[in-house]
């Protein structure tokens, strides 16, 4: 919305600077987006006669034009139109005048000849749409007289602010003055409008009918005649332009302008072209066409409402747009005037189904002012009988359906100073609200207040403690600090996250953050099944499914990594997938108690590690599991050596989607699946055009951050010496390291290691295909007391004899 | 030669001369294993003074006694100069080994691997860190949400022309038994997550009082440019307590604003709408320049809003208020363009 200071001060005495206005708009809730000066700029800009207009010798479209401006001496001009001729008043703008858009004019050459300034159209002076041709001015001003004076151009300020959704009155230079006003404490003045009548009554000429009184509240039609349309008054096209409206021709002009003003949209229609001047609303019939100003077809539905002639054909959609039917022409004479009250919510539907957004359709659906519409159309005869000499008939057609009702709201004063946390008195809150038109009366406990119909919005308690806030001014509340009475601290799932994110930057990965959104095929290009969720309205294909892993999005940023020769790339996302299938928790209260609606909605965090393999992902996970305490059995003692070292932890070898066939494994804690480790499939890497090996981790945050951790229990140090021994051992491949250790850790018949370290893997052809061999140092030692040689020899015996047997397994010499 | 020959030529000079020549020897040995051959030809068993030492029985007491004395003095001087040598050549080795392994500790510098948390994370985990000081907690919710958390609880019936101030983005429901379309959507804020809160409080039977913040990641059909994203975080807070007043939303944004951005700003609330707030206001904080930035949207909790958390608005009242964890990261560390956070890219992500 935009509005001029001169518009507002014809309802208001507005003061202040420029500046402090917009402040106090600001203060008031229209926040603004720009406060531009008018007539600023046009200080160089004087009258001058044209002498001569010649032909370019040497440009088509340039005419060499003579002018004095002012001084009696002829100046030559270059000029791109040609509508003027000699003798008539145009505007230049003299060398060295900065143009309202910033240009500087300079003395120029154009194709060899001289040109000693520009000469202006309107829309150079910011003062109308027409851009054809040269302004020439009707009036007779001497020559060097500035334009400024010659056109009657004040110098103005035009404020554009986003209107709130629920101040509709906002919408109007009207309810923006009376806000203003209130805020300032000047008086504001209700418009009243009292255009002379005569001819023929109204009755006679215009009839209206409402038959959806649940579309329409009011309808109201008024009849001009004597109209001569032609151009507006240049004060009247240069406020629809300042407010950011094309003018069109005088009826159609003031019925803008009259819009903008009392912020009652209201239309005009072609007497002639309305058979016995007779209107009539109706809800549309499904399939019916209606042909809108714009040009364009429009198919309505039942739910659509429309405005019908006599003959019950539609002629315009009600509240949106008029019909091209009985649109005003240059031979129109009658003029029938229209204006009305459309329910919001059919307007808002109306208008987002059809896609079609006009100044009429904003207003109608936030909400109009049911008793504008007389006012508005007085307004509307009263300014066409002073532009175009038009005269009123006497009288109004007027039909009435379903108004909204005018609420009263009860207010208690302390629940308003409870609620702005003021102590003001009751007078106090009145004084506040009653300039906007709020009118309160005491009945004892409470303020009862008649909401003004211009308030909408105001329906409830609250919403009349707004008003009273937004007088009092948010910016003059006391700031106080409710104390809370909880301890402040991060459950224990979000320490969790955090130490989870700490572990990976400590271990040099960066997090990334790629979209959760996928484009079809995404999926299959990682081997992943093609199952994820589809969004109905998304923005582009490219970003209409929600991803099902963490995968793609990550294998994607290595490989744009890759693309900008940044190899090496460790990235983590700790991030929501969106899994079907396992379908939604639909009861409310059930998924409130899950934190979720969709029940495959996991949280999960995944790192890439290109360059590095499947054992350094295995490392990863150890970490991961580590920092969150999951490595250990829940509640587990460990004052057991052996315990010590068996973590809870498993890691499976198993095929899985994605990734690399021998190179993939399941992660389990204490028995329950929580993720996957390993390598990208390399047919995934091909796919994506990556060249290096990439690790892979995986794990499902919603299923890991459930088990519950270990509490450390501490045992004491040993202060006794401990020996070592070291065992190689030859198996076959695919016995897992781990098994070996595992046994070796507990196996002993008589002490047990208290560690059990891998520390050589080695294969040859001495040993044969599908063979290894691993070696482990084991550490003896006890909390109590020093070894004997011959307790670690026994020990050593019997855990050689469990692994020979139980692995099938070859001491190596 | 045998003790006896030697026996009649021992003096007590003899030995002093020969200890001397010893000590002289000791000392001028240039490394380890010469001190050692002069320990040995002094000191050793084959040495003058051990021969000496042999031929004692031999001579007369009262020589005996003389060359006894020479023969203490001689080992004790020659002994300690063998000591004093063998610490200074030991000494130099040392000194030689560890001018050898000298090293440019430069080399060292550039190596570090470091990791980097996102800065939109960096940024929300300070907020949360920020909240928690002020006694609150942080709450959760999913982000494919039911219309009725995400609009309807939040004073936004179906046909409330206000929610076209979200641009949302629905689930196609064809494939979900019993939903129907426009049933499920991406969250448009975090501010269901109130109405969770509540539910949970009141079930859970540990408020009101509540004090939470809700950190979240929410999503608009919006095409992504310099300043928005689809995909964002918001981070909401949410009072409910007795008596809560807009003076402590004001206060509360006060000193946030203080403890987050610093004590030299301020804070101001300017009135807005938004149909789940009323009053509703704006928040904005002073930048350095005198300006004022906007931050977010906030106000007191809308009677049907508390009522949808199954609370009774004359018992209790509230305040609530959220803002962009992108835009206030963007504004820190002077990102230019939104669209690099979801860039992934290292040059980016290794800045922070």
């Amino acid at each position: 919305m935009k509005v001029l200071l001169s518009w507002l001060r014809e309802f208001a005495p507005i003061e202040g600077e420029p500046e402090q206005i917009a402040a106090q708009l600001t203060e008031l809730g229209m926040e603004l987006e720009s406060v531009a000066s008018l007539g600023e700029g046009l200080d160089g800009i004087v009258v001058a006669r044209v002498l001569d207009v010649r032909e370019h010798p040497d440009a088509d479209r340039i005419r060499l034009v003579d002018v004095d401006a002012g001084d009696g001496t002829s100046l030559q001009i270059c000029c791109g139109a040609s509508n003027m001729t000699a003798g008539d008043l145009v505007p230049l703008a003299t060398i060295g005048t900065v143009m309202p858009g910033g240009m500087e004019i300079a003395r120029r050459t154009m194709r060899g000849q001289e040109s000693n300034g520009m000469l202006c159209s309107a829309r150079e002076l910011e003062l109308g749409d027409d851009a054809a041709g040269i302004l020439v001015l009707d009036d007779q001003v001497q020559p060097g007289t500035p334009i400024t004076a010659a056109l009657g151009i004040a110098s103005d300020v035009v404020y554009e602010f986003d209107a709130l959704p629920n101040r509709p009155d906002t919408l109007s230079v009207m309810g923006v003055a009376r806000d203003l006003a209130a805020h300032q404490g000047v008086p504001f003045s209700s418009p009243v409008f009292d255009p002379d009548e005569d001819g023929r009554p109204t009755a006679e000429l215009c009839h209206v009918e409402i038959q959806a009184p649940d579309l329409c509240g009011r309808f109201l039609g008024r009849v001009l005649s004597d109209v001569r349309v032609g151009t507006s008054p240049r004060w009247l096209a240069q406020r629809l332009v300042a407010a950011g409206m094309r003018p069109i021709n005088n009826v159609v002009d003031v019925s803008n302008y009259v819009m903008l003003e009392l912020g009652q949209p209201n239309h005009t229609y072609d007497r002639a072209l309305l058979p016995d001047g007779a209107l009539a609303v109706r809800w549309a019939r499904d399939g019916e066409v209606v042909e809108t100003l714009d040009g364009v077809a429009r198919t309505l539905e039942h739910t659509d409402g429309v405005i019908v002639d006599a003959t019950d054909r539609a002629i315009g959609i009600a509240g949106v747009m008029g019909g091209a039917s009985t649109e005003i022409s240059s031979t129109t004479t009658e003029v029938v005037v229209e204006a009305a009250w459309w329910d919001p919510a059919t307007i808002a539907a109306t208008s987002a189904r059809h896609n079609l957004h006009s100044e009429a359709s904003l207003r109608f659906k936030r909400g109009v002012d049911p008793d504008l519409a007389p006012l508005a159309a007085r307004r509307v005869a009263q300014l066409l009988a002073e532009v175009s000499s038009a005269r009123l008939h006497p009288g109004a057609a007027q039909a009435d359906g379903d108004l909204p009702r005018r609420p009263t709201v009860r207010v208690r004063p302390e629940r308003v100073n409870a609620v702005l946390g003021t102590s003001l008195s009751s007078d106090e809150m009145v004084a506040l609200i009653d300039p906007i038109g709020y009118r309160s009366e005491g009945d004892g406990a409470a303020l009862v207040v008649d909401v003004p119909p211009w308030r909408p919005d105001s329906t409830i308690e609250v919403d009349v403690i707004e008003e009273i806030g937004r007088h009092f001014g948010f910016s003059n509340l006391p700031k106080t600090v409710p104390t809370s009475p909880h301890t402040g601290e991060l459950t224990g799932r979000q320490r969790d996250r955090r130490r989870l994110r700490h572990a990976l930057v400590g271990a040099g990965l960066a997090e990334a953050m790629p979209m959760p959104f996928l484009a079809p095929g995404d999926l299959e290009r990682c081997g992943l099944a093609p199952d994820g969720l589809v969004l109905a309205n998304p923005l582009a294909a490219e970003e209409s499914i929600l991803r099902t892993s963490l995968l793609p999005g990550l294998v994607k940023a290595v490989a744009h990594n890759e693309r900008h020769r940044m190899v090496g790339v460790q990235l983590f996302e700790l991030g929501r997938v969106f899994q079907l299938g396992e379908g939604l928790i639909s009861d409310p209260a059930a998924s409130e108690l899950a934190g979720r609606v969709l029940a495959g909605e996991c949280e999960h965090l995944a790192a890439v590690m290109a360059g590095h393999d499947a054992l350094r992902a295995v490392e990863v996970v150890e970490l991961l599991l580590r920092s969150v305490g999951r490595w250990y059995p829940p509640g587990a003692r460990l004052l057991d050596g052996a315990l010590a070292e068996a973590s809870a932890a498993t890691v499976e070898a198993t095929p899985l989607p994605g990734l690399h066939p021998g190179r993939s494994a399941v992660v389990s804690v204490d028995g329950l699946e929580v993720g996957h480790v390993g390598e990208i499939d390399p047919t995934v890497l091909e796919a994506h055009e990556i060249d290096e090996r990439v690790a892979w981790v995986q794990l499902d945050l919603s299923v890991l951050l459930t088990i519950p951790a270990t509490v450390p229990t501490a045992r004491p140090v040993s202060r006794f010496p401990s020996s070592d021994i070291d065992l190689a051992f030859v198996v076959d491949e695919d016995v897992p390291a781990e098994e070996l250790r595992r046994t070796l850790l507990i196996a002993s018949t008589a002490v047990r290691p208290v560690s059990v370290e891998l520390f050589d893997v080695f294969r040859s052809e001495q040993l044969g295909p599908g063979r290894k061999s691993l070696a482990f140092r084991l550490r003896f030692q006890e909390p109590d007391r020093t070894l004997t040689d011959g307790e670690v020899a026994a020990a050593r015996t019997s855990i050689i004899d469990a692994v020979e047997t139980r692995h099938d397994a070859t001491l190596r010499a | 030669m045998s003790d006896e020959a030697v026996a009649p030529e021992v003096t007590a000079g003899a030995v002093d001369a020969q200890a001397a020549e010893g000590v002289a020897a000791i000392a001028g040995a240039r490394a380890v294993d010469l001190l050692e051959d002069a320990e040995s030809t002094y000191l050793g068993k084959q040495s003058f003074l051990a021969n000496v030492k042999a031929a004692m029985k031999h001579l007369d007491p009262e020589r005996r006694r003389e060359v006894g004395a020479a023969l203490n003095r001689a080992r004790g001087s020659l002994e300690q100069a063998a000591a004093t040598r063998r610490a200074e050549l030991l000494a130099d080795e040392r000194r030689e080994r560890l001018a050898a392994e000298r090293l440019d500790l430069t080399e060292g510098l550039g190596r570090a691997r470091v990791g980097h948390a996102h800065v939109v994370t960096q940024t929300w985990e300070r907020l949360e860190d920020v909240f928690c000081g002020m006694g609150y907690t942080v709450a959760d919710g999913p982000e494919v949400e039911t219309d009725w958390f995400n609009f309807e609880a939040l004073n936004l019936p179906r046909a409330h022309p206000a929610r076209s101030m979200w641009d949302t983005l629905y689930l196609d429901a064809s494939g979900l038994d019993g939903v129907e379309d426009g049933e499920l959507v991406l969250r448009t804020h975090t501010s269901p997550v109130q109405i969770r809160t509540m539910l949970r409080a009141v079930r859970e039977g540990w408020g009101p009082p509540i004090y939470v913040v809700c950190p979240g990641r929410v999503y608009r059909r919006d095409t992504a440019d310099a300043t928005h994203l689809p995909v964002f975080h918001q981070i909401e807070g949410l009072v409910i307590d007795r008596n809560i007043s807009m003076a402590d939303l004001s206060g509360t944004i006060e000193a946030f604003t203080k403890a987050y951005f610093g004590e030299d700003m301020t804070s101001r609330l300017r009135p807005s709408y938004f149909p789940f707030t009323e009053p509703s206001a704006e928040f904005d904080v002073s930048a350095p320049d005198g300006s004022w930035l906007e931050l977010g949207g906030s106000g007191m909790v809308h009677p049907n809003v508390l009522r949808a958390g199954g609370l009774d608005p004359e018992e209790w009242s509230g305040f609530a208020f959220g803002f962009g964890i992108d835009r206030l990261a963007k504004i820190r560390h002077a990102v230019d363009d939104l669209r690099e956070y979801m860039s992934n890219d290292i040059r980016f992500l290794a800045q922070f």
